[in-house]
């Protein structure tokens, strides 16, 4: 343990090392600390009804006092698109290389950015890529993967960037925790899992129909059908529009406009 | 001496005084959730003890929180924030350096108590309240308490559970709703026990027990399981080896992982913390979903080869391999024992290294560990002078630097396809930056002693 070793003082550790590092008393701040003006990050409202307020105490309450049941009913909504096919273990780096955080999801300019990037990290063996490099339009709105998507960095920036690269769904045979997490807290994507390893049966380009309420997902291109395991209490808060939207409908939390 | 006959007591789980048996992440969330007992699938609302955030992902939390709560709302305990900047620091990438100033901004509207501020990016000793790496930052500022709770916007906040706690990461919405409630929704996890017994190698380090045990259960091994480390071995290591092993927890999809606290718990904690804190131990007759044991004697020095932290292979069969640099940093290797070993391995070779070897103290600390601390059996030589003699890079400005790529400016970044042994903790592709670098993960033993070779070597060529 460094607490039994011998230590020299700082200040003779650079009297005879030739490194290219200084001596120097550091002074308590630094001459004159630059006050950053910004604009303050608007945001896409989640839900339009909500009008913004200034609270300073914000009550919490453990226990949902209303239930959501009849406002957040998922048993018709349905998907339907083109979808794009990635293997096992996507990770987080793939989805949205480290390089895009310094993107802030909160900022709507820059979320529209990160939607550009959504599976960039993607090897160049995905001959066909999710957005191509001089396309606008966004193509693919389901996403088929393998075991264990979205493994990796707890960065929300990567249902984000798929959110915002117009993905509306996810299926993979199964999830890393925090994406899955993310996922229902930001409401950017359904995390779907499948019964069986759809990925090796469809293929990138398929036209797909998924009916959230039946668990079912249709291949148009093929003519399979499958089953998938039902989203259950993620549903409703995906469908509130993730969790603060969720906690507000369910009476967790008070509403903005009060 | 006679002892009182016994035959009359009974053991106390059969007069039903007792609460059913619960593991250590059980207690911990039983406690936080102000509840007498907690089963694994259970979903709780816990108090938060400690919340931290850092430059990538504060803002985008900063975010939430001011929206969902309102511009003018204040966090829940502004002593229970720590905002510390650590990856992209020393860039001038203009968002990057935004990011900071936004988290000062922050900061300072909210009267944020644990803020470790950096504004002269040309040197980071002018910055006296610069850390460094969050996780290490965390446990050296004496923010790591047995029994707490600890969330962070940062998937490697397991690495605390070396402290006998319960910590994970999570994502900016859930950071946001922790701000301003200081609470959690957290499903309770079944617990993986990994049981380690006997004397430690003097070849191996923790960084070859995790990737032993990833590469046993796999990247999802452990998914929405805690991992709990017990047995000698464990007993025998030292704090920041025991955050070593917390650390990549993470990469076996673990929720969260934990040591038991004991004397080299409180020891560590003795200087660095006055909060009074309560550890936790899991009950004898816990039930755990599965056990893996493992004979320590029987290990040797591994790598995982790219692209994916559960493909170990033994570092002496990978000796073929040539490679193009070293790495040494980040909160899994970049810490002052991490440097202590390696500083240990070249004293023992007495060599220069074949490839540039990038050296990076995860904070100011260990920065002057580096430089102070008398390396065992060396006459008197600091790990610095050792690094220099052994032809390393200087030691750079403490930060998360290229462990996972950063902006192209970024220092040791690998900008071109080039093989790399590295202290980190992730190889997928395009991780340190270039999609097509090849990363092999190893201990910092295993690093220097490739180092010297430009081949993946086994440190046993240079320990005896």
């Amino acid at each position: 343990m460094a607490a039994s070793l011998t230590r020299i003082s700082y200040s003779s550790a650079f009297t005879f090392s030739a490194s290219k590092t200084s001596v120097l008393s550091p002074s308590l701040f630094a001459s004159s600390i630059k006050v950053p003006t910004f604009s303050p990050l608007t945001v896409k409202p989640l839900c339009s009804t909500f009008a913004p307020h200034a609270a300073h105490g914000i009550s919490f309450t453990r226990h949902a006092t209303s239930t959501p049941a009849s406002v957040l009913d998922t048993s018709t909504k349905t998907f339907h698109g083109l979808c794009y096919v990635v293997g096992d273990n996507i990770d987080t780096d793939q989805i949205i290389p480290a390089e895009y955080l310094t993107l802030v999801p909160s900022n709507p300019a820059e979320y529209e950015k990160l939607g550009s990037y959504a599976l960039i990290g993607l090897p160049s063996s995905y001959t066909t890529r999710f957005i191509e490099p001089n396309e606008t339009k966004r193509k693919y709105s389901i996403v088929i993967g393998g075991a264990n998507f979205g493994c990796g960095s707890s960065r929300e920036h990567a249902p984000v960037a798929l959110g915002a690269a117009g993905a509306k769904a996810v299926v993979a045979e199964s999830y890393a925790r925090i994406f899955f997490r993310n996922s229902v807290a930001t409401g950017e994507v359904y995390p779907l899992e499948s019964e069986a390893r759809i990925c090796e049966e469809c293929k990138t380009g398929d036209v797909m129909t998924i009916e959230l309420g039946e668990s079912r997902l249709i291949n148009h291109s093929t003519g399979k059908e499958y089953k998938l395991k039902s989203i259950g209490d993620a549903g409703p808060v995906i469908e509130a529009g993730g969790i603060f939207a969720y906690a507000r409908k369910t009476g967790m939390i008070p509403s903005q406009s009060n | 001496m006679a002892m009182a006959t016994r035959q009359s007591e009974r053991k106390p789980a059969t007069t039903g005084s007792m609460k059913s048996p619960m593991t250590m992440t059980e207690k911990i969330l039983a406690k936080g959730a102000e509840k007498a007992e907690v089963k694994a699938g259970d979903n709780v609302w816990v108090n938060v003890d400690v919340f931290m955030t850092n430059d990538i992902s504060g803002p985008g939390s900063i975010g939430i929180f001011r929206k969902e709560f309102g511009e003018n709302a204040k966090v829940w305990d502004r002593e229970k924030v720590v905002v510390i900047p650590d990856h992209y620091i020393f860039t001038s990438d203009e968002r990057a350096n935004r990011n900071v100033d936004i988290l000062r901004e922050f900061s300072l509207d909210q009267n944020i108590k644990y803020f470790y501020d950096i504004t002269d990016l040309s040197n980071f000793k002018a910055n006296p309240d610069y850390k460094g790496v969050c996780h290490i930052a965390l446990a050296q500022e004496g923010h790591c308490r047995p029994g707490e709770i600890l969330l962070g916007t940062d998937s490697h906040t397991c690495t605390a559970g070396a402290f006998g706690q319960f910590a994970t990461g999570i994502g900016n919405t859930e950071a946001g709703f922790v701000l301003g409630t200081g609470a959690l929704l957290l499903k309770v996890p079944q617990t993986l026990r990994f049981v380690m017994d006997g004397e430690m190698p003097d070849y191996l380090l923790a960084k070859d027990l995790i990737l032993q045990i990833i590469g046993e259960i796999s990247v999802a091994g452990a998914t929405y399981k805690s991992m709990e480390f017990v047995g000698t071995t464990i007993e025998s290591l030292n704090m920041e080896e025991r955050m070593t092993l917390c650390n990549m927890v993470i990469e076996a999809g673990g929720k969260n992982g934990v040591v038991a606290a004991d004397s080299t718990t409180f020891k560590y904690l003795e200087d660095k913390t006055s909060v009074p804190y309560e550890p936790v131990y899991s009950d004898a007759l816990a039930s755990f979903h599965s056990e893996f044991r493992f004979d320590i004697s029987k290990l040797e020095p591994l790598v995982a080869k790219p692209h994916s932290p559960d493909n170990r292979a033994l570092a002496r069969e990978c000796k073929h391999i040539k490679i193009d640099r070293v790495y040494i940093g980040s909160c899994t290797g970049g810490k002052t024992q991490d440097f202590l070993a390696a500083a240990k391995l070249f004293l023992a070779s007495g060599k220069k290294v074949k490839v540039p070897t990038f050296l990076v103290p995860a904070t100011q600390k260990v920065w002057v560990d580096i430089y102070t601390l008398i390396v065992p059996g060396s006459g008197g030589k600091t790990c610095s002078q050792i690094f220099e003699e052994a032809g390393c890079d200087t030691p750079a400005s403490p930060s998360c630097a290229a462990c996972m790529g950063g902006p192209k400016d970024t220092y040791a970044r690998m900008n071109e396809a080039q093989v790399c042994v590295s202290t980190t903790n992730r190889n997928f592709p395009g991780r340190m930056g270039h999609k097509e670098g090849q990363i092999y993960l190893a201990s910092p033993y295993t690093a220097a002693a490739s180092a010297l070779t430009g081949y993946i070597t086994d440190p046993r060529e240079f320990l005896h």
